[in-house]
């Protein structure tokens, strides 16, 4: 910056501003991070750790301090609606993620093909995402209400028998919210897959042609190993998103009927600002947050790994 | 009878059309180069024979059997691609069996022609390795490795070489030759280095704008190229190509040098050896004509190699002396013209000398001005 031809007294003048300017410079991304660093601090790792010490007091309906150790964890892991919403946790997580990577994956190979109006077609597919979960919850509760959606709908057309009460049906609930999120997630999971089939060398296709390997075989054997990544990364975020899952449950079941659809971050809800069982709400949500770490952890040991050989 | 034969293959991409009539047959163990620069048609030519992209008219005929409508796999023939194409995900003893696999062979057999072929590629310590893992020398043998694994009926080598570094990419370039003398294998090689193309052909296409310029022996597209295109192209250094004049004598044909900065002066004449003659050079007298010259007929005439060599004398100021080590190239200006010598190492030339040289006309060619194609 300083190799100017100006004469010397102007250039000796810049750097002195230079110097003052520069120590400024130096200290401007500290101090424009800092209250967001503290206002991070305290609301997150803060409140985080107050849930923590709330989870080992008797609280009720306001935070109280008398310590009873663990017992608000036994509490809860001996409550059943605790046990059906872990339960729920598990089949709705788990289908959740293998329905949003198969129909992802499906729809990215399907979408690679060269079609015309793949922009157009990308977007439609990726708008669920851009909705909020309130909102697909809503629509899918009108979509599924017996008496209002699918049901109603076929049967006046004449189909007098016609059951689709999966909304109201408490064995079945769970599988509507499955349906929601997954028409919500997966259109997300097939731009995650097309960034991966796109960075694929075309001449692979061509060689696994030559060696004759028909198209589902190149597939199966050759890309989609190659995808192993990304499937990954898919894995991580959907986890989470399952984990956390409140307002879809909140607009499309409300955690019914009865309590069939809790899951983990209703239950954690219901309890502490509801039932007015605070210590036991934080207990839960506690366990959600170990629940979170055990996915995350393995996942930024990896990444950081990776970087580092990268 | 032909290996692979191509009977007027046109391929259209919209509206333009980037393979035009081609035809060419290819004996088998043959060694054919197809050259040109880039967007020339020559990858898709490959292609075509392939199976990759369907041709727009035309046959294409492998041992004899029509495949203009067979897919990649039916057609008997194995590719070797610019990028290697290993398939990341297996190692490579899977990468060299996966064809195999796909044709149903039983597993003894293909671990016997992994064997063989890891053998002969001197690939065996790798087998058990990742692509990723591999240098490029390496990732180049496995993807032969893979090709010759199946014993196709034809090779094809789409710019196996680009992009391996200099020095590894002569070291291929002879194992690629060594591959072929020794299994007698026929291949069709596009590449856009033209000394690829001479050093590893039996026979050359050189190709432009879709269409075959001119298809022959390394020696043949050297030394008697059918328009200027075909000269400039092959060669490094490539061909002076001299802006001249057609003159008739009592003694023979001679060649006026124009010299477009310095009209007036005497112009340089070289004489046009008797013993090329040809008829055709009668009804060009008085026209314009470009003399084709390559850098290494010019030899400087202190140094008196071939006494049987009898040139042209002509006297240049050398402009720029660039030293290769194992010759002098020579840039120097001949009546107003740029000219590229190859002069021996041992040549005292330095930039701002004039330097006397003798050309060898016997070598040198001439084409017509307007359509570049060759008169003689």
């Amino acid at each position: 910056m300083s190799q100017t031809d100006s004469p010397l007294p102007r250039s000796r003048a810049k750097a002195a501003r230079h110097s003052l300017s520069g120590s400024l410079e130096r200290m401007l991304p500290r101090l424009v991070i800092a209250p967001s660093l503290a206002v991070a601090l305290f609301f997150v790792y803060g409140y985080m750790l107050w849930t923590f010490v709330l989870s080992l007091t008797d609280s009720g309906m306001l935070p109280q301090y008398d310590f009873i150790g663990f017992a608000q964890y036994a509490r809860l892991f001996a409550n059943e609606r605790w046990n059906v919403a872990a339960t729920n946790l598990v089949v709705f997580g788990g289908l959740f993620i293998i329905l949003c990577l198969f129909l992802g994956l499906m729809l990215a190979i399907l979408l690679d093909q060269r079609i015309r109006q793949e922009g157009a077609l990308r977007t439609i597919y990726l708008y669920p995402m851009a909705l909020s979960l309130i909102v697909t919850g809503v629509v899918w509760r009108w979509i599924l209400n017996p008496g209002l959606g699918v049901e109603s709908l076929v049967r006046s057309w004449g189909f007098e028998d016609f059951t689709f009460d999966w909304l109201v049906n408490p064995d079945m609930a769970i599988y509507a919210l499955v349906m929601a999120a997954v028409w919500q997630a997966s259109g997300f999971v097939m731009a995650l897959f097309l960034a991966g089939l796109r960075s694929i060398d075309d001449n692979l296709f061509k060689a696994a042609a030559l060696d004759g390997a028909s198209l589902p075989k190149v597939y199966w054997r050759i890309v989609i190993p190659c995808l192993r990544p990304v499937v990954f990364s898919a894995v991580m975020i959907l986890a989470h998103i399952a984990i956390k899952s409140f307002d879809l449950v909140m607009a499309l079941t409300g955690g019914g009927p009865g309590y069939a659809t809790d899951l983990p971050a209703t239950f954690m809800y219901t309890y502490t600002f509801t039932r007015g069982e605070i210590g036991l709400g934080s207990a839960s949500a506690i366990m959600m947050l170990c629940g979170v770490l055990a996915i995350l952890v393995p996942y930024l040991y990896s990444e950081l790994r990776g970087n580092k050989h990268g | 009878m032909s290996a692979l034969n191509i009977l007027h293959v046109d391929k259209t991409f919209g509206n333009t059309q980037v393979l035009k009539d081609i035809s060419l047959a290819i004996e088998s163990g043959e060694f054919l180069i197809l050259v040109g620069p880039s967007g020339c048609g020559k990858s898709t030519l490959m292609n075509a024979i392939a199976g990759l992209e369907p041709v727009t008219s035309g046959d294409i005929q492998i041992g004899g059997e029509d495949v203009t409508w067979r897919t990649p796999a039916e057609r008997d023939i194995a590719m070797v691609f610019q990028s290697y194409a290993l398939y990341p995900s297996m190692n490579v003893r899977q990468n060299i069996a996966f064809g195999l696999e796909m044709r149903k062979m039983p597993k003894a057999q293909r671990e016997e022609a992994v064997a063989r072929v890891a053998d002969l590629l001197q690939i065996t310590p790798l087998l058990d390795r990742k692509p990723s893992q591999l240098s490029g020398g390496q990732r180049q043998r496995v993807a032969m490795g893979r090709a010759l694994a199946r014993e196709p009926q034809i090779y094809l080598f789409d710019e196996p070489l680009s992009n391996l570094d200099a020095k590894l990419r002569v070291e291929m370039r002879t194992e690629i030759k060594k591959l072929h003398q020794r299994l007698g294998t026929t291949i069709v090689y596009v590449t856009h280095d033209q000394i690829e193309a001479m050093t590893l052909a039996d026979r050359i296409a050189v190709m432009r704008d879709g269409e075959i310029l001119q298809l022959g022996t390394p020696d043949e597209v050297y030394n008697d190229p059918v328009d200027m295109f075909v000269a400039g192209f092959m060669g490094s250094p490539s061909m002076n190509f001299i802006p001249v004049t057609l003159v008739s004598r009592d003694d023979g044909y001679v060649l006026r040098v124009l010299d477009e900065q310095d009209p007036t002066g005497a112009p340089l004449e070289l004489p046009w050896p008797p013993a090329r003659e040809a008829q055709a050079l009668h009804e060009w007298v008085g026209e314009r004509l470009i003399l084709g010259v390559r850098p290494e007929h010019f030899v400087e005439d202190e140094t008196r190699m071939e006494t049987s060599f009898d040139g042209t004398r002509l006297d240049v100021m050398a402009t720029v002396v660039e030293p290769t080590g194992a010759d002098i190239l020579l840039q120097a200006t001949l009546s107003g013209t740029e000219v590229t010598m190859r002069l021996g190492p041992k040549s005292q030339v330095a930039a701002g000398e004039r330097v006397a040289l003798r050309v060898d006309m016997s070598r040198a060619v001439l084409f017509e001005t307007t359509n570049q194609r060759r008169v003689a």
